[in-house]
């Protein structure tokens, strides 16, 4: 080129890369952004609709059980299950700092770390549910009586079974995206590329599905 | 060709800036787990002490509400990588998130106030609010205390 170098720096006028990441990436964060207004406009209806109504059942009596202790432990199971989940989290952020060193083995280990991680957390939410199940609790279905001891509205187990089934199945897709990177890896996929950027992609899904987490636990368990 | 040596370009210039490392990692985590055991006390606490409606079972739940906040912090800006990129690519993820701000005081404002008019103007839905849950519902709650 034989023009002069502009004395401001022009970003956007191409050959230059102003965010300084790979396209695929600043995809998945677009993406992640739009799924974060996905599960807010779920969380937020759920918040409207306990604004509006009178009285709600109190989750320590309903999420109270721990399979082999049985019932009367509030909170307990649910603890289970966020460690696993920032566990499995913190596992992937190893695995992506093993790809920026191109270590393979590495990468590979922690992968079966987070896809353990994961299944774990999804055996634990189908017994969750199918303890729940048992005692009655289903889509338009609540036996759950009110703090106050009045009838409570289905809305409780409608809420509760979609958005954390809406959670569960982003943790399932997360699962089968992180086997396939890991089957990828296996096969040295990456090493021939030169760079394990699908690796910190896959990444960003994952703390994602644990960045949900935090939200739906603290929505449906703790409030 | 040239994709392949630009996304390589991408690798080596984060190769360099990758945070802190290891030691970054258990930090966060460190600090993620204490603040959840703090959420599970104050919770554990608001169920033990089993306190009635009022300001201070409010202000502990916005309480739970801020440490979500700040994990989530933690999480998006150290496990996400989000602190160490470009401003600009931060902001034209973040700054879109503030229509939460609207979207959480509009929603939970109309519920409220549906919640107010109904109980001022019908009757009948305070009468199917003061019912009192039937005998098998009860049997289930009375279980909830002992084993299975």
């Amino acid at each position: 080129m034989a023009q002069a170098v502009p004395a401001v720096q022009k970003w956007w006028n191409g050959g230059k890369s102003p965010f300084n990441v790979e396209y695929g990436k600043i995809m998945m964060w677009y993406f992640l952004m739009s799924d974060a207004f996905t599960f807010g406009a779920f969380l937020i209806s759920y918040g409207t609709i306990r604004f509006a109504t009178n009285s709600w059942p109190d989750p320590n009596h309903v999420f109270n059980s721990f399979p082999g202790l049985g019932a009367g432990y509030p909170l307990l199971f649910v603890s289970l299950m966020t460690f696993i989940l920032i566990i499995s989290s913190v596992t992937m952020v190893l695995a992506v700092q093993a790809g920026q060193d191109m270590d393979r083995k590495r990468v590979a280990k922690y992968l079966v770390f987070t896809i353990l991680g994961g299944l774990a957390f999804l055996s634990c939410q189908a017994w969750e549910w199918t303890h729940l199940y048992h005692e009655g609790a289903w889509w338009g279905h609540n036996p759950f009586p009110n703090h106050n001891g009045s009838v409570a509205t289905t809305n409780f187990s409608n809420f509760f079974f979609t958005i954390t089934g809406f959670h569960g199945f982003h943790v399932f897709s997360g699962v089968i995206i992180n086997i396939i990177m890991l089957i990828m890896t296996l096969q040295g996929k990456f090493d021939q590329r030169g760079h394990y950027l699908m690796i910190e992609k896959a990444g960003l899904y994952w703390h994602f599905v644990d960045l949900v987490w935090v939200f739906v636990f603290t929505c449906f368990y703790l409030i | 060709m040239e994709q392949h040596s630009t996304t390589a370009v991408y690798h080596h210039e984060e190769h360099g800036h990758a945070g802190g490392g290891t030691k970054e990692v258990i930090r966060i985590t460190v600090y993620l787990t204490v603040i959840t055991l703090v959420e599970l006390a104050i919770g554990f606490y608001m169920y033990k002490a089993a306190l009635p409606e009022g300001f201070f079972r409010h202000f502990l739940k916005g309480l739970i509400c801020a440490l979500m906040l700040w994990k989530a912090f933690y999480i998006v800006a150290y496990f996400m990588h989000l602190k160490h990129e470009i401003r600009n690519l931060i902001m034209t993820i973040v700054v879109p998130l503030f229509l939460f701000v609207w979207f959480i005081i509009a929603f939970l404002a109309d519920g409220n106030s549906y919640k107010n008019l109904r109980n001022k103007y019908d009757p009948y839905h305070i009468e199917q609010n003061d019912k009192k849950a039937p005998v098998e519902h009860e049997h289930g709650a009375q279980k909830e205390g002992t084993i299975e």
